[in-house]
């Protein structure tokens, strides 16, 4: 396909992406520049100076709430992206009303606890949705431990073992890999659905 | 039984355990887990009285705080 083959294929298309920091933020960019139509993000978070480490934000833009500058700085990227943005922290009952539109679900949470969250609640309320999920992102170098598996609807990206913490913090390159993973899963089902 | 678990065939001395000790068994010590049986969620009020048998699939998530 061409890319004008597979922009006139994305641009029908609706992407739900749970949670703006390291992984839906770069996961957002990625599908607003390969032209995916409609993007609905949500998030509570403010920038903070932590993020700057990873997630697609500037400098500038710290104090700013996540949602609204995602929204600007996408803008920026591919003013033809149409973006809601949904400022709230989501859970098991309006997580439903939010995406049940969308073709996929990114989940791009920090917590694993939110991650248990959107995986039950997907899989018991929105079982036709692909769900792809972040798991095992923390660190650096083990390029090749981060990979994809599929379980039916659920995706995972990720190499589901390494823990944020202290001494194992999450930074961009893999972070990154992770997300453009995830966004690389969307065009995968995406445009072989439209093929096949 | 032989069982799948997480797409490898594991073969176990019993013919039947519950989610609780099958987990026990294969070290799944995460405190979060999503666990799957034959494409079904079980949630973890279930693991004790969810039986594993002969020929089901199961996949078993950690889940890993990182995003």
């Amino acid at each position: 396909m061409t890319f004008e083959e597979i922009k006139s294929i994305l641009k029908n298309h609706t992407v739900g992406i749970a949670g703006a920091g390291g992984l839906g933020s770069n996961c957002a960019v990625a599908l607003s520049r390969v032209g995916v139509g409609k993007l609905i993000i949500a998030d509570f978070d403010v920038v903070n100076e932590t993020n700057l480490n990873r997630q697609y934000f500037f400098k500038d833009q710290l104090g700013e709430k996540k949602v609204s500058a995602l929204k600007n700085n996408i803008k920026r990227i591919n003013p033809e992206t149409e973006i809601i943005i949904h400022d709230l922290k989501l859970n098991e009952n309006n997580l439903v009303n939010i995406y049940k539109d969308c073709d996929i679900i990114v989940e791009a949470f920090d917590l694993a606890e939110m991650k248990q969250m959107i995986i039950e609640t997907c899989m018991s309320k929105l079982p036709d949705k692909p769900l792809i999920t972040g798991l095992g992102i923390a660190g650096w170098g083990k390029s090749n431990e981060i990979r994809i598996r599929q379980s039916e609807n659920l995706y995972i990206c990720g190499d589901e073992v390494s823990e944020t913490s202290t001494q194992n913090p999450p930074l961009a390159p893999r972070v990154g890999i992770a997300a453009n993973m995830q966004a690389n899963t969307v065009l995968e089902i995406l445009l072989n659905k439209t093929q096949g | 039984m032989k069982i799948t678990l997480n797409n490898k065939e594991e073969t176990f001395d019993k013919n039947e355990l519950t989610i609780r000790e099958l987990l026990e068994l294969s070290n799944f010590s995460y405190k979060l887990l999503i666990v799957k049986v034959n494409g079904k969620l079980v949630r973890k009020e279930a693991y004790n009285n969810t039986v594993v048998k002969d020929g089901d699939d199961v996949t078993v998530l950690h889940l890993v705080t990182g995003g």
